[in-house]
């Protein structure tokens, strides 16, 4: 029961130590913190378009959160978010372009979220494949695995897909495009949030239902818990190292269309990129639990968005310091119980 | 014997890790140069003690004395600094470093920068090596050694930082039987030389080949300590595998039916060419209790991996294994489950249960694909949770909540009821293989399990029971079969071990003869 309580009290607290050494970092560079923390929420929670755009970085943050939460729990470390955010985001945009603009979008949202999802899959579950056949550790293919995805989506930019003199891929039909909530209720006007935030809620829900009520979600539970035992209760660990490297490589897809589809409507160099490692901070923080997911990624695009918004006034490494601090700090708190 | 001669004194030590003791009231006394052997089942608390002569840990109570005086260790430096020196069973040594480097780590000068002198130790170490016959190439790579060889770095190591109490922690465990001879070889010039050595093992025949005095322990106690030339390895195993004062169960005859398990002519081999079961033949018939007697490491692990589907692919096999006339070899573990076999094994925290999930979650474990726990894609939760409840009932599993208590916060004895509850409950049961189901549980839990493994007996159930506990095989066992380097050398029928019940000393006196 106790460690229940711990485990509950160490992110909160973590939090609460990170924003209060930012502060003092704030105050040592020579700026009055409590004018900081108002500049920062009065750009971030004090307007509709403010916290529009928290919250679009939020949705991105609850995907590739999800993308390393699950592996986790069958005790995998998926460092690949980031390559499989960017391959799928490339592949939306892609594929998004190509579609006929005559296809309604109940066709052709559809086809591109199959088609990042695929992508970011298929990104994943190699990392699944070399573990299961060749025993490569996780971590090192998923790392080599973003190389891969950065060098050759470089490439067929470059060379295939960019507008000449650009660097981004042609604009996608408006038929792949995903509503804002600016265009369909009027709210949070101005800012890229989109449907996607339904779809990530909805996606760490349905992961948290997958996980605690399903046998597979059982099953894969006990696999990264004691594999020993797995295998004695008939449990083949293979078979779902493979699906939740691929799940989860999917599930970073559904983050690229949040990005591609919501947002820009086309791929341009860079745009993915550290929103795949930040999944990894998401994770930690939420104790690698779907549902936590969504107030950890919460934090995370608060900040985000929060150390852009207020960058004139003080650097936004700032915030980037209050993360890397919240993490360390997560971790030293549930490495110590053992 | 005066108090110099005295190398150890271990006087009433004991130790608990959690709630079980892993040793209890322990007192051994080692004379100077002697060999002193420990020998007991797995999990006897050997390991422990060792660690805490080497003061890895500290005991709860007792005292150690070194060289007759009281020493109080906290760490294995206070141990190397009183000259005791520990060869661990897994070598530690770094593989790209020369032998040389390897047996200086820990013991240069003290300066974070000062010279590291290779020339000098080199030389100590050819001076050490001839003198105890140890020969090794200071130069060598210690990657590039056999395994003898890396076992004769370590005692080197050990006699380097100048130890005059040499434990050595289940040594031959790796070593092949010409390397056995020449580490013997070693550790008797050893002795002569004045050096005390402790030596830390379950095999009974090394202990009468090397050591001039061995303690038995069994359960974390010292069941009794004897010099080797007036004992026999009958006598050892028995004081090793002994006996409780158990509640004997009610065990009416059975009435067995047709044969169920059908092994034939089981052999396998390790990939190195080891023999582990060799020509192993036996049935089980429905209703009765086949009781395997043996000393550990004689084919008894192995034969479980086979039954339950669990064993190394690349490790050569041959015979079969018939279940009710299915050929079992070769399938997969939730084949061989989903046929109605039920296993409870040895090390129920490694294999048979989850410690960080519920006791629900685990009574679920090993039987989530049955189709009454199923819903959808998920568990019908009212059924499960009434299933749990019902059988926490029926097999006294006591905890504060089913949901919320992880199974690793249950005592010993409830944790393996649960399994127990779990495996004996499985529908449609055929087989039930149960390797030492009482280790580690106490007195009521035993009981409790003995007559449920009855009760299973009875419904017609073939058990295969594999026990080093002879009080529990003549209690429970229809049959024994008596299993020697990976055989069966005799099987008692029914009639001698219903007679063998009448006078238990003399049946378990027998039985230690045919397994070892």
């Amino acid at each position: 029961m106790k460690t229940r309580i711990r485990r509950i009290f160490i992110p909160f607290a973590a939090v609460a130590a990170a924003g209060l050494s930012g502060m003092a970092i704030i105050f040592m560079t020579g700026r009055d913190p409590s004018e900081i923390v108002g500049r920062l929420f009065n750009a971030t929670l004090g307007s509709g378009y403010g916290t529009g755009q928290v919250l679009f970085k939020t949705t991105t943050l609850i995907f590739t959160g999800l993308a390393v939460a699950l592996p986790f729990k069958a005790r995998l470390f998926n460092i690949g978010g980031e390559g499989q955010l960017q391959v799928a985001a490339f592949s939306a945009a892609v594929t998004g372009a190509m579609l006929p603009s005559s296809l309604p979008p109940i066709a052709a949202v559809p086809l591109t979220a199959c088609a990042a999802m695929a992508a970011g899959g298929i990104w994943g579950a190699s990392a699944g494949v070399l573990k299961v056949r060749f025993g490569v550790n996780e971590v090192i293919s998923t790392i080599m695995l973003n190389f891969i995805a950065q060098a050759l989506i470089g490439y067929l930019l470059t060379s295939h897909f960019a507008v000449p003199s650009t660097e981004h891929t042609a604009e996608t039909g408006s038929s792949s495009m995903l509503p804002g909530l600016d265009e369909i209720a009027g709210i949070f006007r101005g800012s890229p949030l989109n449907v996607s935030i339904f779809g990530a809620i909805a996606v760490a829900i349905l992961s948290s239902l997958f996980l605690f009520r399903t046998r597979a979600g059982y099953e894969l539970r006990a696999v990264g818990a004691q594999p020993d035992a797995a295998s004695y209760a008939g449990i083949g660990s293979k078979r779902y190292i493979l699906a939740v490297m691929g799940a989860a490589g999917a599930i970073a897809g559904l983050g690229a269309m949040n990005l591609v589809s919501g947002y820009k409507h086309y791929y341009e160099t860079g745009m993915t990129a550290g929103i795949g490692f930040s999944g990894i901070a998401v994770a930690l923080l939420a104790g690698a639990h779907p549902l936590w997911i969504v107030p950890a990624a919460l934090f995370f695009g608060f900040l985000e968005y929060g150390g852009l918004a207020v960058g004139a006034y003080v650097p936004r490494d700032i915030f980037m310091i209050i993360q890397a601090i919240t993490i360390l700090l997560v971790i030293i708190g549930t490495a110590r119980k053992t | 014997m005066s108090m110099t001669q005295e190398a150890l004194r271990l006087s009433g030590v004991s130790k608990k890790f959690g709630t079980v003791a892993a040793n209890r009231n322990v007192s051994i006394t080692i004379p100077k140069g002697s060999i002193h052997a420990v020998a007991g089942e797995n999990g006897a608390g050997k390991s422990t003690l060792a660690k805490m002569i080497y003061g890895l840990y500290r005991p709860d109570s007792g005292s150690i004395a070194v060289n007759g005086k009281t020493v109080s260790m906290n760490s294995p430096k206070d141990a190397i600094a009183l000259g005791i020196g520990m060869v661990h069973q897994h070598f530690m040594l770094v593989p790209t470093f020369t032998v040389a480097e390897n047996i200086m780590l820990g013991a240069e000068e003290k300066a974070l920068f000062a010279s590291i002198s290779l020339k000098k130790t080199a030389e100590s170490i050819r001076i050490l090596s001839e003198r105890y016959g140890m020969p090794v190439d200071p130069e060598a790579l210690t990657g590039s050694l056999s395994v003898g060889e890396e076992q004769r770095v370590e005692i080197l190591k050990v006699l380097y930082r100048k130890a005059e109490i040499l434990i050595l922690d289940e040594p031959t465990a790796v070593l092949a039987p010409q390397e056995t001879d020449r580490l013997f070889a070693v550790l008797r010039s050893l002795r002569d030389k004045g050096k005390t050595i402790l030596i830390i093992t379950h095999k009974l025949d090394e202990v009468l080949s090397l050591a001039d005095r061995v303690s038995v322990m069994r359960k974390g106690e010292v069941t009794g300590t004897v010099e080797c030339r007036n004992t026999s390895k009958t006598e050892l195993a028995r004081m090793m595998i002994g006996r409780n004062v158990l509640l004997r169960v009610e065990n009416p005859a059975p009435a067995p039916l047709k044969p169920l398990l059908a092994v034939d002519k089981l052999c396998c081999r390790t990939q190195k060419g080891a023999m582990k079961l060799d020509n192993l033949s036996f049935t089980v018939r429905a209703g009765e209790i086949f009781g395997i007697a043996g000393v550990e490491g004689n084919g008894q692990s192995e034969l479980l991996s086979i039954l339950c589907g669990l064993n190394d692919r690349k490790n050569p096999l041959s015979g079969t294994i018939r279940l009710d006339g299915t050929i079992i070899t070769g399938k997969s573990p939730a084949e061989i489950a989903s046929l109605g076999v039920s296993h409870i094994p040895e090390d129920r925290l490694k294999h048979a249960v989850i410690r960080s999930f519920s006791v629900t979650e685990n009574i679920l474990f090993g039987r989530q694909r049955e189709q009454r726990f199923r819903k959808g894609a998920g568990f019908d939760r009212k059924t499960l949770d009434a299933y749990a409840r019902e059988l926490a009932e029926r097999y006294d599993i006591r905890f504060d909540d089913i949901h919320k208590q992880s199974l690793g916060s249950l005592s010993g004895g409830n944790q393996q009821k649960v399994v127990v509850a779990r495996e004996l409950d499985r529908p449609a049961l055929k087989l039930l293989i149960l390797a030492q189901p009482t280790r580690g549980v106490d007195i009521g839990a035993i009981e409790l399990i003995h007559r449920s493994i009855i009760e299973t007996r009875d419904k017609g159930v073939a058990v295969l029971l594999i026990s080093s506990e002879l009080d529990e095989l003549i209690t429970l066992s229809t049959r024994i079969g008596c299993l020697y380097n990976g055989s069966l050398r005799k099987v008692f029928t029914e009639e001698e071990v219903a007679e063998g019940r009448t006078d238990e000393e003399a049946f378990e006196h027998e039985i230690g003869l045919h397994i070892t």
